[in-house]
């Protein structure tokens, strides 16, 4: 088996103060999976990922990047394994211009200059930024710049991405665009890690939910399985895309999680495909 | 119903003044709201919501300005002549982002600001205070400082604080982009008790369809400036075609239904289920 690009080893971490944010936390995480972190405001989803990246240190216990202990490591030495991409932009650029904004990660890495270009001209096609290049991220709408934060992380290759709330106050077609970054960061080998409420990504984009309560992961799971537990769903206050709900009360074998839809279109082709029989 | 219009808005078009001439954010907008309405606006990034919601009480055109023809009237006022301080009493604002709204020490001084800024008595705050947390579920944290409520509680303040105007009108720009499903749940039931108790007009921008089936009256759908759909959610979510062109997201249920219909497995007539208990009852029998 592939060492683990990310492994968590009996994390636990206490705030100052007294707080328990986790408790024994235990993870494995494979290259290039897609991974949706999920739990209540509060329930330490935030607290965990920030310590992929060594923004937050664990009070005991173990984090492994690619198998090498990170504890000795520093944030600058981690931010070229592990991209975070903040919930709220404005926490996360700082440059005049948007393109000052995608060259500062790589050029902070020591890249080439003329990598550094390449890397921007990608990221600007692929992220519609053409005619934004020379505008400052504050002068254009949250969505857009939302989209700046995600390429300015793109342009170092990190080979893990936390994306933190990556499609709130977005509207569809930008929310299409995040999904389509997402399988494209996977496709170029890319671990990509999401701390999300958007179940619609949860249930079509992720391949594993890992579910947080109460400083504890509660569940670890394919998203068919855990949307098919109710009971932890509704302790966890989480409700299910409305297709899957749909799928969940109409199902007539009430223990086949083969019976659960995660999007329209699975529902759709499972009854066409019923009807042909 | 009572179909008393308290919005009426007439020939609308507005341009913001930008160092480059731009193309107008609303164009030819004419909208009648009536009261007691629930009213979900919708559209993509840039389609006009915002920007005629800051219409509603009159800070376009008066602290936003630029080209502006055609006329705003609540309750009968011309929002171009009121002062915004004026329209405030009857028109409450609620932006996406709680803690933008956020500046006072105390969750009770953050409720008394607006009033403040009315002119209203001491006497009188101190009593509306307590009633509008009681109606957003946050009575007793009087003293509590609003940084330490969580997302949802910090939306459901920045509502009571616009409740205290006791406006008659509320308008919301996607008040739930930035909280967790039980802070959105909170949020859309205390709109929904609001307007149902209350009788009081609710306009809400909002992405979330399948909520807007839930809880809404009428949708409008704008699209580069324009008002293209306005009508009941189950006559709106009707135009399927429509909403794909726009690339705009139909609740999950009424997108199965049409899909089924387009398949040739079900026929709906374009009456498609628009909630869960819809479809609930529209697929019985028919998927078993």
């Amino acid at each position: 088996m592939a060492t683990p690009i990310l492994k968590v080893e009996n994390l636990q971490h206490v705030y100052p103060g007294g707080v328990v944010a986790l408790r024994d936390v235990n993870l494995e995480i494979k290259p290039a999976e897609i991974i949706g972190v999920i739990g209540q405001n509060g329930s330490g989803k935030t607290t965990l990922v920030k310590h992929f990246n060594n923004l937050l240190k664990p009070t005991s216990g173990k984090v492994y990047f690619n198998g090498t202990d990170t504890a000795p490591l520093t944030i600058q030495q981690m931010a070229k394994n592990v991209g975070y991409v903040y919930q709220n932009p404005n926490q996360q650029l700082f440059a005049r211009t948007v393109q000052e904004e995608l060259e500062f990660g790589p050029r902070n890495l020591g890249v080439s200059e003329e990598e550094i270009q390449e890397r921007c001209e990608a990221a600007v096609e692929f992220f519609g930024l053409q005619d934004l290049r020379e505008k400052h991220p504050y002068r254009i709408g949250f969505p857009l710049r939302k989209l700046v934060g995600m390429a300015s992380i793109y342009t170092m290759r990190p080979a893990v991405f936390i994306l933190d709330e990556p499609t709130t106050g977005q509207d569809n077609v930008t929310t299409q665009t995040v999904y389509r970054l997402i399988h494209r960061l996977r496709d170029e080998g890319a671990t990509v890690i999401c701390v999300a409420h958007d179940m619609i990504l949860l249930a079509e984009v992720v391949d594993r939910l890992v579910v947080l309560r109460d400083s504890l992961v509660i569940a670890d799971g394919l998203p068919r399985e855990v949307f098919a537990n109710h009971t932890l769903l509704s302790s966890s206050h989480l409700i299910p895309p409305q297709i899957t709900e749909l799928s969940l009360r109409m199902r007539t074998d009430k223990d086949a999680s083969s019976q659960i839809y995660l999007s329209v279109d699975e529902y759709v082709n499972a009854v066409k495909k019923s009807r042909m029989k | 119903m009572d179909r008393k219009p308290i919005i009426e808005i007439k020939d609308l078009t507005f341009t913001y003044i930008t160092k480059i001439a731009s193309e107008p954010a609303i164009r030819d907008v004419n909208l009648t709201i009536y009261e007691g309405e629930y009213v979900a606006l919708m559209g993509l990034n840039g389609s006009g919501k915002t920007t005629l919601q800051l219409c509603l009480n009159g800070v376009i055109p008066n602290m936003i300005t630029g080209d502006y023809i055609g006329t705003v009237l609540v309750e009968g006022k011309d929002t171009f002549e009121t002062p915004v301080r004026e329209m405030a009493k009857t028109v409450g604002m609620v932006f996406d982002n709680p803690a933008f709204q956020m500046s006072q020490m105390f969750v009770a001084e953050e409720v008394a600001l607006g009033m403040e800024s009315l002119g209203i008595s001491h006497d009188e705050m101190h009593a509306r205070v307590p009633k509008a947390l009681e109606l957003v579920g946050l009575a007793g944290l009087e003293n509590r400082s609003p940084f330490d409520l969580s997302g949802g509680q910090q939306q459901r303040l920045a509502i009571a604080s616009a409740l205290a105007m006791e406006p008659k009108i509320v308008v919301m720009d996607e008040p739930t982009s930035n909280v967790d499903p039980i802070g959105k749940e909170e949020v859309f039931s205390v709109a929904e008790k609001l307007n149902r108790e209350r009788n009081m007009t609710v306009i809400m921008a909002e992405h979330e369809v399948e909520v807007i089936a839930a809880y809404a009256t009428r949708i409008v759908v704008m699209e580069n400036g324009r008002i293209v759909l306005n009508d009941t959610p189950q006559e709106v979510f009707s135009h399927v075609e429509e909403f794909h062109r726009m690339k705009l997201r139909l609740p999950q249920v009424t997108e199965f239904a049409y899909q089924l219909e387009k398949d040739g497995i079900a026929n709906f007539n374009g009456k498609y289920p628009i909630t869960l208990s819809e479809a609930e009852a529209a697929f019985k029998g028919l998927l078993d």
